[in-house]
């Protein structure tokens, strides 16, 4: 590829900060390379994980959240949640080998049109530093593409999204018995749960086309079999695997179509 | 939803701005490039759409060319949405079908020297808009009716102050109140700082306002039991002695005030009876049981305040020191003079009650005689000030005054002219301050039997010690202990300090976040009477806008719940700041059209994936992004 590389970045932003901080930088007339395609929304906290990852499947290079500061959230909290989920998304990331720094959340003013200016600039400089996106172009690494798929569907998991949204109240107000939950044991669990979730999304990925077994699967992921079976239980209960056949006393598992999207 | 879309007829209108855009960007170009996308049927370019002209060609193409769908490509839409989204509306095109793309404040102005990106940039985000055009569909706005009805909770001096101020506005209210009596916290007080006159005087007269209106429904015993609904249409469910009972009102206001707090074992409170709080001290004047043999009295301001236990600064109880130290000196003087008289009379000691019998049958004159000395002991006294101030606090007892009274403190803030000059007043009547740094606090304990505060003298740098007869903690107001409840029940947040916390600290200090609830006095965080009483009548000015208009405008952005993908997790209700979820008895999430702000939080939290936020959906959202990441031509 003979001609220089440009970046497609694209900015989800809220109405009522970081949208108006780029409207001032217009007004201001302060100049940022060209690469960044804005997407209005209400607020940063519309902004969720599955969206994030399948702009990057789909061959984003960067993808900026810009919301309000703390406490100027047009709708109070949003930008609370948007943090947590940006900030599982970088963890999701960073677990799956795809450059965590891709992804960039930024609370900008409607008063910071310089800094809007700024962090663009900043921004485009670090996506073009950091090269194309491994999954952009006609060959795609399809080990991350299939990871970002997996991640994906970690996401769109119940029990995750539950905890991200319970998160922000268990530290803040405690749980029922009004003991604070420290931030750290959130996070290990939710660092249980992301690990998990991707083994499952990786065991369906495995059996999509193939039945495979217990055994056979904890070969090619390299999990402990009674790590998959555990895996396997749950995806069944979910719908999400089934039992094909039964092969020399040993049960082959295959992915059910629907429950895959 | 992305399905079944009836072949939408785009009209693409891109402005030049004059030389804004179209000095930047080739405004032709990028018209002629948007009549390639799909479902496009019409675009132009204009010099200056939002000039007649231009809205002119807009109605036109309207009509003309059948458009369903209008994108206009010029500056922003926090700017020239609504008068775009007027047009569409007049020309009969619902003005949700509209959409906006920013080339001038996100294009042509930031990209004024790379004119062919520019160029290129402004075709990809007309694409965008396309993309998100076609998946557009019509909203209504709706109209809610609000009942010029108002519940207000708490009937001290705040929430008298609002109910009067609704009712006097014509506005059905009902005011409830917890205890048996109205005045809140003021019953307990005996003279405020501003008047100098007790405390009854404040609230009686609005009591008896309160009693005689015939637009206020009273209930005394009273607490919130239930509430269901949103501003216009809240039906709440009263305790009223037990028994229940049900109204129905268009707003709230919740004025439930604040409590004294009281940390147990905190320089011995609770574990000797002289050792009392403000509250307790005022309590005693008020009843007339304050010793009258005090020689020594110490306060220790910021007891259990500012970051010892509470974090925060309870504002008024410095100057409510400053008071009631003034309030000891007074007394002591007045008992110095009564005693003398005793003395005179050669009667042999008597009990309190005498000396009080005494005070009583003071005549007139003999009062004003009596502060008329002081004032002149006062003057006498100044002279020897100077002096006095630079050997410290520590002056021997030689200047004559009946009582010793000494404020230890972490530095006074009596805030507000008048408050000023009565601590400059209380220092001309000889009451010590002493310093203390939070690191190095007074410590109280018994020695010999005797009450003993030992203190390090910050400018005479030593250790010092004194045997006061009473020691008075000022301790910061707090919240009350049935707050929580009552914040889940109107779905309204407590801040970090446990206060109920306003929607915006500067520009909304008297709503709550959720529409239709507000807030004033105490319950918001500690705050003088005065300062109730502002808040009150901004929060009754406040309720009174929608009550009087009879409607609120709802968003036509709301969310709207699958109820056959709801699986009543109640994250949605966790995250929705306007508690504009509710769960119906099947224990299914819906939204209330009327609180919801459109924020989409909710939609993006549901594991379920069942909350659609209405124009900005997934699909929108998606194939908008998608287009950009598209070459610039497929
Ligand atoms: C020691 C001390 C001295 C003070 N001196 C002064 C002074 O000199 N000058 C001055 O300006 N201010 C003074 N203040 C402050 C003053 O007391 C407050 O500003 C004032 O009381 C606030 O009034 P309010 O109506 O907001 O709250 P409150 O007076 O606390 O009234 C709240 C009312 O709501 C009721 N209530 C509570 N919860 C519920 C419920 N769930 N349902 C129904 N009813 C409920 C309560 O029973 C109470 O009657 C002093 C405060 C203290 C602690
Ligand atoms: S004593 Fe003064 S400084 Fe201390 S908490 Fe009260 S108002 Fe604040
Ligand atoms: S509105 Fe800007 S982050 Fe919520």
């Amino acid at each position: 590829m003979a001609t220089k590389f440009e970046p497609k970045i694209l900015g989800f932003l809220c109405n009522w900060c970081s949208y108006a901080g780029a409207d001032l930088a217009g007004v201001s007339r302060y100049q940022y390379p060209a690469n960044l395609r804005i997407v209005r929304v209400m607020c940063s906290g519309r902004v969720e994980p599955s969206l994030i990852l399948e702009m990057f499947i789909q061959g984003a290079d960067g993808i900026l959240v810009g919301g309000c500061h703390f406490g100027d959230c047009h709708y109070q909290t949003g930008n609370y949640f948007a943090e947590k989920r940006v900030k599982l998304t970088k963890k999701l990331l960073k677990r799956i080998g795809f450059e965590e720094e891709r992804l960039r959340l930024e609370w900008i003013s409607a008063s910071e049109g310089e800094r809007f200016a700024e962090t663009i600039r900043e921004f485009t400089k670090q996506i073009k530093e950091i090269g194309p996106s491994p999954v952009s172009g006609t060959t795609p690494n399809v080990d991350i593409l299939k990871a970002l798929f997996a991640a994906k569907n970690a996401v769109k998991d119940f029990r995750l999204k539950l905890l991200v949204s319970r998160e922000l109240d268990l530290v803040m107000e405690g749980n029922v018995y009004n003991e604070k939950v420290p931030q750290e044991e959130i996070d290990t669990v939710l660092d249980a749960a992301i690990n998990y979730e991707l083994d499952r999304c990786s065991i369906i990925f495995e059996v999509r086309d193939e039945a495979l077994s217990v055994d056979e699967l904890a070969q090619r992921l390299e999990l402990p079999p009674n790590r998959v079976l555990q895996h396997i239980v749950t995806l069944r209960d979910r719908g999400l695997v089934m039992l094909d056949r039964i092969d020399n006393d040993t049960p082959l598992y295959l992915a059910v179509e629907e429950g895959i999207k | 939803m992305a399905m079944e879309i009836k072949e939408p007829r785009i009209g693409v209108f891109v402005c030049h701005c004059g030389v804004n855009i179209g000095g930047f960007v080739d405004v032709p170009d990028v018209a002629e490039y948007a009549k390639t996308l799909p479902n496009v049927v019409h675009a132009e370019n204009n010099l200056y759409t939002c000039a007649d002209d231009g809205l002119t060609a807009i109605k036109n193409a309207i009509k003309e060319k059948n458009l369903t769908r209008v994108i206009v490509a010029s500056c922003t839409p926090r700017t020239h949405a609504p008068l775009f989204m007027r047009i569409c509306e007049e020309a009969g095109l619902n003005k949700y079908l509209f959409t906006f793309v920013n080339i001038r404040e996100h294009c042509s102005w930031v990209h004024m020297k790379e004119q062919e990106k520019a160029t290129a940039k402004s075709k990809d985000l007309i694409k965008m808009g396309v993309a998100r055009a076609v998946l557009l569909e019509p909203q209504e706005e709706v109209k809610i009716d609000v009942r010029p009805s108002s519940l207000v909770i708490g009937g001290g001096i705040a929430g008298m102050t609002a109910a009067l101020n609704l009712a006097n506005q014509g506005f059905e209210t009902h005011l409830i109140e917890k205890e048996p009596e109205l005045g809140g916290f003021l019953r307990k007080l005996s003279t405020l700082y501003q008047t100098q006159e007790s405390s009854a005087k404040a609230y009686e007269g609005l009591i008896k306002k309160v009693e005689a209106n015939d637009k206020i429904q009273l209930y005394k015993n009273t607490t919130l039991k239930s509430l269901t609904g949103y501003i216009g249409k809240y039906d709440a469910v009263l305790n009223v002695n037990g028994e229940d009972k049900e109204i129905g009102v268009g707003t709230i206001i919740v004025a439930t005030g604040a409590d004294e707090y009281r940390p147990k074992g905190l320089y011995g409170l609770g574990e000797h009876d002289n050792i009392i709080t403000l509250t307790d001290f005022e309590k005693m004047v008020k009843e007339d049981k304050v010793p009258a043999d005090l020689k020594s009295v110490a306060f220790i301001t910021c007891s259990g305040a500012r970051g010892q236990d509470k974090e925060y600064c309870s504002r008024i109880c410095c100057t409510v020191t400053v008071k009631n130290a003034m309030k000891v000196m007074e007394m002591a003087s007045k008992g110095g003079d009564a005693e003398a008289k005793v003395e005179e009379a050669s009667v042999d000691e008597k009990a309190v009650s005498d000396k009080e019998e005494e005070k009583a049958e003071e005549p007139e004159e003999e009062e004003g005689e009596s502060r008329r000395r002081s004032r002149r002991d006062r003057r006498g006294r100044r002279g020897g000030r100077r002096r006095g101030a630079e050997r410290g606090e520590e002056r021997p007892k030689e200047r004559g005054a009946a009582v010793d009274v000494t404020v230890f403190n972490r530095g006074i803030t009596t805030y507000g002219i008048e408050q000023e000059l009565l601590y400059n007043k209380s220092r001309e009547q000889r009451v010590k301050f002493v310093r203390f740094v939070p690191e190095n606090p007074p410590k109280v304990s018994m020695e010999d039997g005797k009450l003993t505060v030992s203190y390090y003298h910050e400018t005479l740098k030593a250790d010092r010690k004194m045997n006061p007869d009473l020691i008075i903690l000022a301790t910061p107001l707090t919240q009350r202990p049935d707050a929580q409840e009552l914040s889940k029940m109107l779905k309204v947040p407590l801040g970090r300090d446990e206060f109920f916390l306003e929607a915006h600290v500067k520009l909304r200090p008297v709503d709550f976040a959720t529409d239709g609830i507000f807030l004033c006095g105490t319950a918001h965080g500690p705050a003088n009477i005065t300062e109730a009483v502002a808040q009150a009548y901004g929060a009754a000015s406040r309720a009174s806008i929608p009550m009087s208009l009879g409607y609120v405008q709802a968003e036509a952005i709301v969310s709207y719940v699958d109820r056959e993908r709801c699986s009543g997790c109640k994250s949605c209700e966790v995250v929705c700041p306007y508690g504009a979820i509710q769960f119906d008895e099947e224990g299914l999430a819906e939204v209330i059209v009327a609180a919801c702000k459109g924020c989409g939080t909710c939609g993006s939290i549901c594991p379920e994936k069942a909350i659609t936020m209405t124009h900005y959906t997934d699909e929108q959202l998606t194939a908008e992004a998608l287009a950009a990441l598209e070459e610039v031509g497929t």
